[in-house]
């Protein structure tokens, strides 16, 4: 364990150093600080304006529900992708490059450097989604006062979906150069995204085939899962019409998914990172 | 005594390409051995099968007596890979640090300054990799590959970025190797470096050895030259004991003897001799 955590400070350091993070911080503060323009001008909105809908809308709720809805897929998504560009040649990239080979004759187990690497970067993507997701949340609850059913399950959904995204990084990393990997990557995620607006498709229409592909590609990619299960937290309280509309979500849809999806996404996440060091420890370098 | 590097049978094939096919080789502790053989010959395949970064298609390799490739092989191996970077942004004494720490040495700042020393890099530890020019990375290289003072050292074209200097550094870095009982197989392809400090020279070329022997062995005589005054005679059959009579003969004749020189083959010679003779 003493080896991996050497790996996972240097590739911290490597991240501090090479500024990665403070590009991050620096574009998600304009993100942050254009969310807080949006969310205190659609609640002043709502302050101005009166009912008139024809069904009972709790537009304050809506806005709120919407709102948060979006900084989760945009705290997923940034996380993806920090969580992509922190691993895509973890190996063959650095081993084409000639940065792996000096680490690799040392007498360190090649699962160890890959989990030194997982290591680093899930705190690194987890702490920042989280982060994220929680200033969102307050910028919410400032601008509108809206406080969503749960702040616990969403934020521990992005941390896992984001740690499981690094695992598929890395494994791809094993067999894939660095720009292959990382359009891989943003694949896999484009299509458990799409999955997840197909499933919402699915529920609307009442299409049961396209709800239930939804569902099991959502396992098959369980970032998804996890997602669609943190926005259901995040609105669960919201009742009527309303529930209704947030609950569709324009981000995907929300779903009650089992409590399965936990250890399922921790295993997941082992049995990736298991057959990404099968595959690194039959590689050449 | 059990042997720094021991290759028995080592093959390594890539789909239908033979990198090596059935290599025997063996450094003692203390020695020095060349590896010599053009481009693509299978050095490097070589090289990366004994510090574990190749698996061999056939065949045994095993570092002071164990298995290469193996935890404790690689704990007795030093190596500097021909193509290697260390990350920019780390700074000379962070990348022998975190080396250090790999390869479970207890060496501390004092290894790490010494080691510095020994390449000609003192003072230079805090100064960031991406500063540094070619040549002192590989210095650098060098350096990270005598931590924790390895019963082997793997040196894959260690000199190729350095200047005339450099090479002497290392040069004397490798006789001080040589003395600590330390077995170093360098791979390169200045002749005259190996000529110079090797005490073994193995050509292999398409996957075979073609020949080894010490340098001395593998050089053939060049015959006499002689400056007169009818002009500069070449002898090229006569060898170092014909010279008195060769200088006697030719006085005797009248000529006046300005100077004679004894020809000796280089290593340049012998290994055009094993690998273009046997290509060509």
């Amino acid at each position: 364990m003493s080896d991996a955590l050497a790996i996972a400070g240097h590739s911290l350091r490597e991240a501090v150093r090479r500024r990665v993070l403070l590009v991050v911080a620096l574009l998600t503060a304009v993100f942050l600080g254009l969310y807080a323009l949006a969310a205190f001008e659609v609640f002043e909105s709502l302050e101005q304006t009166s009912g008139g809908a024809i069904v009972p809308i709790d537009e304050r709720a809506l806005a709120g529900g919407t709102l948060l809805g979006l900084a989760m897929f945009v705290a997923l998504f940034l996380g993806v992708v920090l969580a992509v560009f922190l691993t895509l040649g973890a190996v063959r990239g650095d081993a084409d490059r000639g940065l792996l080979q000096p680490l690799v004759v040392r007498p360190v187990g090649r699962t160890t450097l890959l989990v030194g690497r997982l290591l680093a970067a899930s705190a690194v993507c987890a702490l920042y989604v989280i982060a994220v997701f929680l200033l969102a949340a307050l910028i919410t609850r400032a601008a509108g006062d809206f406080t969503p059913a749960s702040l616990v399950v969403p934020a521990a959904g992005l941390a896992l979906g984001v740690v499981t995204v690094v695992a598929v990084s890395l494994l791809g990393s094993t067999v894939l150069g660095t720009t292959a990997n990382g359009i891989a990557i943003f694949m896999v995620f484009a299509a458990g995204l799409a999955a997840g607006l197909l499933g919402q498709i699915g529920d609307a229409l009442e299409v049961g085939a396209l709800s239930t592909a939804s569902s099991i590609i959502s396992w098959i990619v369980p970032f998804e899962a996890l997602y669609q299960n943190g926005l259901h937290a995040l609105t669960s309280d919201i009742g009527g019409a309303t529930g209704v509309i947030v609950q569709l979500g324009p981000f995907g849809g929300a779903s009650d998914v089992s409590a399965a999806i936990w250890p399922w996404a921790v295993a997941w996440s082992a049995i990736v990172l298991a057959l990404a060091a099968l595959a690194f420890s039959r590689r050449d370098l | 005594m059990t042997a720094a590097l021991s290759a028995r049978g080592l093959s390594k094939r890539y789909g239908t390409t033979t990198a090596l096919d059935a290599v025997d080789l063996e450094v003692a502790p203390g020695e020095l051995v060349g590896l010599l053989g053009p481009n693509g010959a299978g050095k490097s395949t070589l090289v990366k099968i004994a510090c574990g970064l190749v698996r061999p298609t056939a065949g045994q390799a095993h570092v002071a007596g164990a298995a290469a490739g193996s935890r404790a092989a690689r704990a007795s191996t030093g190596y500097l890979a021909e193509l290697f970077r260390f990350p920019g942004w780390a700074r000379a004494d962070e990348v022998l640090a975190l080396h250090q720490r790999l390869a479970r040495s207890d060496g501390g700042a004092a290894e790490r300054e010494a080691l510095l020393a020994r390449v000609g890099l003192s003072g230079e530890g805090g100064r960031r990799v991406e500063t540094m020019s070619k040549g002192m990375q590989q210095r650098l290289g060098i350096a990270q590959a005598l931590i924790g003072a390895p019963r082997l050292v793997l040196l894959d074209e260690p000199t190729s970025a350095l200047d005339p200097g450099g090479r002497r550094t290392v040069r004397d870095l490798l006789v001080g190797l040589r003395e600590q009982g330390v077995g170093v197989l360098l791979n390169s392809h200045l002749l005259s470096e190996i000529e110079l400090v090797c005490d073994r020279v193995v050509i292999i070329d398409g996957g075979r050895v073609v020949t080894e022997g010490r340098p001395q062995d593998l050089t053939a005589p060049g015959g006499v030259e002689v400056e007169t005054s009818d002009g500069l005679r070449r002898l090229p059959d006569a060898r170092r004991e014909d010279v008195p009579r060769i200088v006697r003969e030719l006085v005797d004749g009248g000529a006046e003897v300005y100077g004679v020189r004894v020809v000796t083959g280089t290593l340049e010679d012998a290994y055009l001799a094993a690998v273009v003779g046997r290509d060509g």
